[in-house]
């Protein structure tokens, strides 16, 4: 970060940039807006200079035929064209990098209701309303969607927004460089209290951040989670959680948890592995291929089976997924004794309402 | 045109147009921008289908075998044989012939009201099945997740095409009803041209929504 | 061509006594009219009613936003006026202000035709748009809509305030503005008088041949989506509802097809006004004529196909998102032509300086700096940060209020005389252009600030670093006001007590201009004959000088 940098957001009241992409995005915000003032004002100067310089001398005076040469039809036509397409080239590459979340990067799962942010972490991590603790100089990955209308969540210092959508998973990722508190802003027009839907993002330096997930995880057990009235309340382990959705939906009448393939590919030793479809691609199982698996089911088909399977689109709650999820990457060959819950208190989950 | 029609003007000529030629190209431009909109406006609908047929392939599949399909094949026989007799009604207002141009506008107008009659039948059958739209279905015969948008898709598309045979229907009236009053000959007949574009639309729209809803 | 003006120069210009505004009397000879001026003037007072409603609740909005809390209404009210605040600005103002006010009164005289194509479709739009303003300002009284204009569903299908009326009220704006867009084509097809062929036609036609292309092609889309939202609100159809499997986000694709084109509905009459005010008041041929004209076509077509670029963030594919940005730069790039044009021609011309040539200096800065933070939004990493904050929202004013009121005051004062027959007051004019083109910096640029800052749109309370800049705007906002107000007064003063401007006050060779002011009742008394091309400030005869450059 140059002291140049700092000045144009300064000038341009841009907050500090606080995550990996906001450095180049800022980059090419002062190149895009140094031209766009430069270009305006001398259009609008040249008008005014020419009102003077060209102005009506004597009544009905005549005025010559001025005529564009191709030269400078090249010239109007080209200049803005490659400016834009320059400004185009850099800030696509940008944005495929934003797209692209990095392998390494830890999930967090966001639901947005009105007018409050859910964060629920994979593993066997907390729950949270409003508040979401990260890791600094560590990829994080948001996997997030809307109970009720679309959310937006947008977080001014690291320079990034996604919407927030019901019924289906949209994903956002950023590494935050900084450690301190940044404000989370709903910015798609949700009702009444839109502009009151905010939440926090706590970065904490990495090995603080160790610390703070192995007390949470301890917490955990003893503690009633801290969902809302209305969410899919539960104690115990998001593992468990998972399980149990994965019976009320039916999900093994098709899938195993044996290693035998049925109607569906088994589920052991599922996450990580990777699958040959259909179309002769491979895909490797991950969070992503199994959300959306789970909402357009017959996008990738695992080779020797059939589409049958329906869409869940609609039918599960953020949370709900989550925890199918990370059920999922629990069977393992090698753990798959501990699945069966020793502490296996928790309360029968209530159908998410449905609106 | 005739040179006479210089020297006694042409009661059908509006004052802001030089020759009636000149008028019966712009009403005819109007009309077929219009059809142009008309187009679009279902165009909505088809993006809606496209959609939720590739989000519910199954679904969508399974439901359209549920319609019934000897009324759709029906439907459509009569709704191009309405198309040819009221292209005959305009082939003969063109020639003079003012009998056969109302008789056949009279045909087309009792293949409308078969159209809507039949069409009105699958709708109370869909309606005691349950096969209804959104929060409203409960048929039990199709439980794919997304049978439900199906029949909003069905509904919407046939409904909003059901109105279009109505107004066409009417327009057609109206247009006999000025055939029979002889309002038209061979020097003029425009009103039978368009009337006919317009039904022309209407069966154009259906011939894509039958294979749609009831084939694929 | 005549020019009646040069006939009496000495003598003081005569009031023509008989003319379209007192060849009938009495409210009904108005209300029956199928005359295109006289259905011009009552599209100009609609739309103007329309604008004053739409600036009381913009200024309504302003004074709430003065403090990050709470100041003068609550949160719902808040939300109903943002809605009913671009409801109003955008269907019942920006689409049908330069077509159904401007176009309709000029389309013919430029065609030198006697009337439009379809006279009594014509009046049927004015009839359309009444009935649809009348239901959405029944629908504010019934309580209002709090959705914004946008409609998003599952909110606005799920919105517990009342949305029918509004949006039956824009289905039937929409007939109202296909019914326009209609009528123009079929006339400028048809009804060109003799010698006119279409590179004779002033910019001002051309610019309203291309809109009422995006009239008649886009307009069916949006009366269809949201007959749909309304029929979900109201049957459950599901159609857009996640829970029940459908897609909010199609609604998204289906509702910016047309409001993404909607935009050049509204900004390329503006350009239009400004090529045609341009030449005038540089007393010059437009420079390259062709180039601007093929650009407004250009612009209608790219700009079917830029939607898109409102769903960077909504979660669809990085393939699609590169595509739409492109596509937006093209209309960028159609923009800048315009751009390099109207400054050339301003190059060597015979400049008076006159109340529009204050709006055109502001016009050309609007829509440089709009045009390019449109490029900017469109280029998809910067977008992620500047989507649905104050960034856009002073973006696409720069472009609405910026660059089209501009062109619409540009229209009332280049035209003031053609349509009334009488001046309004040069000096107030100019006082009060300066006031509009400081005033609206000074609200909207500090509206650019507060996107960088991180300020969203729609925000009734916002956290307490932003307030500084709100002030700012709210303060710009009253000097805007202020300005409007005087323009107001000196032209409702103009109306009555007014200076006789004579047929050709400008001495424009605009061919609206062949015919007296205020035109007669049917345009002309012989159909006139074009021997000349558009915008032609040579006389027979006289030496042409030719520059390239």
């Amino acid at each position: 970060m140059t002291a140049l940098d700092d000045l144009m957001r300064r000038l341009l009241f841009l907050p500090d940039a606080r995550s990996t992409f906001a450095v180049p995005v800022d980059r090419l915000h002062f190149f895009v807006i140094t031209v766009t003032m430069i270009a305006s004002t001398i259009t609008g100067l040249l008008a005014f200079i020419f009102f003077f310089k060209y102005r009506e001398r004597r009544p009905k005076q005549s005025t010559p035929v001025v005529v564009p040469s191709v030269k400078f039809e090249f010239v109007v036509i080209g200049v803005p064209l490659f400016f834009f397409l320059l400004w185009f080239v850099q800030g696509f590459q940008d944005y495929v990098w934003y797209t692209t979340p990095p392998k390494n990067a830890q999930d967090v799962y966001v639901m947005a209701k009105k007018w409050m942010w859910k964060f629920s972490y994979g593993g066997e991590g907390p729950n949270a309303i409003g508040t979401l603790h990260v890791p600094a100089n560590r990829p994080v990955r948001l996997l997030m969607t809307s109970r009720d209308v679309i959310h937006s969540f947008f977080v001014p210092d690291f320079r990034i927004k996604q919407d927030v959508l019901p019924g289906r998973y949209t994903e956002t990722w950023f590494e935050a460089t900084k450690p301190g508190r940044y404000q989370i802003l709903c910015s798609q027009y949700c009702g009444t209290w839109h502009s009151q839907m905010w939440g926090e993002i706590v970065v904490m330096p990495g090995p603080e951040y160790d610390q703070w997930m192995i007390e949470q995880k301890r917490g955990l057990s003893e503690r009633v989670d801290t969902g809302g009235d209305d969410g899919p309340s539960f104690h115990g382990s998001i593992v468990e959680y998972g399980k149990k959705i994965a019976m009320a939906q039916g999900c093994v009448k098709c899938h195993s948890l044996d290693g035998e393939p049925h109607i569906g590919p088994t589920w052991l030793d599922l996450y990580g592995k990777r699958e040959l479809l259909e179309s002769g691609e491979t895909v490797a199982v991950d969070e992503a291929y199994l959300t959306d698996s789970m909402i357009d089911p017959r996008g990738k088909i695992v080779k020797g089976f059939k589409p049958v399977m329906p869409t869940y689109k609609g039918r599960l709650a953020a949370p709900e997924a989550a925890a199918l999820v990370e059920f999922i990457k629990s069977l393992r060959t090698q753990n798959l004794e501990t699945v069966p819950s020793k502490e296996a208190i928790y309360e029968p989950a209530k159908p998410a309402p449905r609106k | 045109m005739s040179s006479s029609d210089a020297h006694a003007p042409n009661p059908h000529l509006a004052h802001h147009y030089e020759t009636i030629e000149k008028q019966d190209y712009a009403v005819r431009l109007g009309m077929w921008l219009f059809l142009g909109t008309e187009v679009l406006l279902f165009a909505g609908l088809f993006l809606g289908y496209t959609v939720y047929r590739h989000f519910y392939h199954e679904a969508f599949h399974e439901a359209s075998r549920h319609l019934d399909l000897w009324a759709g094949i029906t439907n459509t026989v009569v709704l191009i044989t309405s198309s040819l007799s009221v292209a005959l009604a305009y082939n003969a207002i063109k020639q003079g012939k003012t009998k056969l141009c109302a008789g056949m506008l009279i045909f087309t107008i009792v293949c409308a009201f078969t159209f809507l009659a039949i069409k009105g039948i699958e709708y109370h059958h869909k309606f005691q099945e349950g096969a209804l739209p959104g929060k409203w279905y409960h048929y039990a015969e199709v439980t794919a997740p997304g049978a439900n948008l199906y029949y909003t898709v069905y509904f919407l598309a046939t409904g909003l095409h059901a109105f279009h045979v109505i107004v066409g229907m009417s327009i057609l009236i109206w247009i006999l009803s000025r055939v029979l009053r002889g309002h038209f000959s061979e020097s003029y007949y425009v009103p039978v041209e368009l009337g006919g574009l317009y039904w022309h639309l209407v069966d154009l729209v259906w011939i894509f929504l039958f294979p749609l809803l009831y084939l694929i | 061509m005549s020019q009646p003006s040069q006939l009496h120069e000495n003598k003081p210009p005569v009031y023509p006594e008989v003319n379209y505004l007192n060849a009938d009397r009495g409210v009904w000879s108005w209300l029956t009219t199928i005359d295109h001026k006289r259905i011009g003037i009552m599209y100009l007072i609609s739309v103007m009613l329309a604008f004053l409603l739409g600036g009381i609740f913009a200024m309504a909005l302003r004074v709430e936003l003065l403090t990050p809390g709470p100041t003068i209404m609550g949160a719902n009210t808040y939300n109903r006026m943002f809605t009913l605040h671009g409801v109003v600005m955008i269907f019942l103002f920006m689409i049908p202000a330069i077509p159904g006010v401007f176009g309709n009164f000029l389309l013919p005289l430029m065609l030198g035709a006697k009337d439009v194509a379809f006279p009594k479709l014509n009046l049927l739009s004015l009839y359309l748009y009444w009935t649809g303003a009348t239901l959405v300002l029944a629908g504010m009284i019934m309580g209002g809509t709090d959705t914004g204009w946008t409609f998003y569903t599952p909110y606005s299908t799920t919105t517990p305030t009342t949305l029918f009326p509004v949006l039956l009220g824009i289905f039937i704006l929409g007939f109202s503005s296909i019914v326009t867009g209609l009528n123009f084509i079929v006339t400028i097809h048809t009804l060109r008088a003799p010698g006119m062929g279409f590179m004779r036609m002033q910019l001002f036609v051309w610019a309203i041949y291309a809109t009422s292309i995006i009239q008649v092609l886009a307009t069916p889309v949006i009366g269809l989506t949201v007959l749909l939202v309304g029929i979900e609100k109201v049957g459950g159809f599901g159609l857009f509802d996640a829970t029940r499997g459908g897609d909010p986000v199609l609604f998204e694709h289906m509702f910016w097809f047309y409001s993404h084109p909607a935009v050049y509905i509204m900004v390329l009459p503006a350009m239009g006004v400004v090529s045609d005010a341009i030449a005038t008041f540089a007393r010059k041929n437009i420079f390259g004529y062709k180039m601007i004209a093929y650009s407004s076509l250009g612009i209608a077509f790219v700009g079917f196909f830029a939607w898109g670029h409102h769903l960077f963030v909504s979660g669809q594919s990085a393939f699609n998102d590169g595509a739409f940005a492109v596509i937006s730069m093209l209309v960028g790039v159609f923009t800048a032509i315009k751009v390099f044009n109207w400054v050339a021609t301003l190059y060597r011309g015979a400049i008076s300086i006159k109340t529009p040539l204050i709006y055109i200096c502001g016009f050309l800065f609007f829509i440089v700096f709009g045009g390019m933070t449109g490029i900017a939004v469109a280029t998809v990493s910067l977008d992620v940060h500047w989507h649905d904050t104050y960034f856009v929202i002073a973006h696409f004013h720069f472009i609405m209020v910026g660059a089209v009121i501009m062109a619409f005051l540009i229209a009332l004062h280049y035209w003031f005389p053609k349509m009334f027959g009488r001046k309004y007051h040069e000096g107030w004019g100019m006082v009060a252009a300066s006031l509009i083109v400081l005033g609206f910096n000074a609200t909207f640029i500090p509206q650019f600030l507060l996107g960088n800052a991180g300020m969203p749109r729609r925000y009734y309370m916002y956290p307490e670093r932003f307030q500084a800049l709100n002030v700012a705007s709210t303060a710009g906002a009253s000097l805007l006001a202020f300005g409007f107000l005087i323009i107001l007064i000196y032209l409702i003063y103009a109306l009555v007590r007014g200076e006789v401007a004579g047929d050709n006050p400008w001495d424009s060779r605009g061919f609206e201009w062949m015919t007296t002011s205020p035109p007669p009742k049917h345009n002309f008394d012989q159909t006139p004959i074009i021997t000349q091309d558009p915008h032609s400030y040579q006389e027979p005869g006289e030496e042409v000088e030719h520059v390239v450059i």
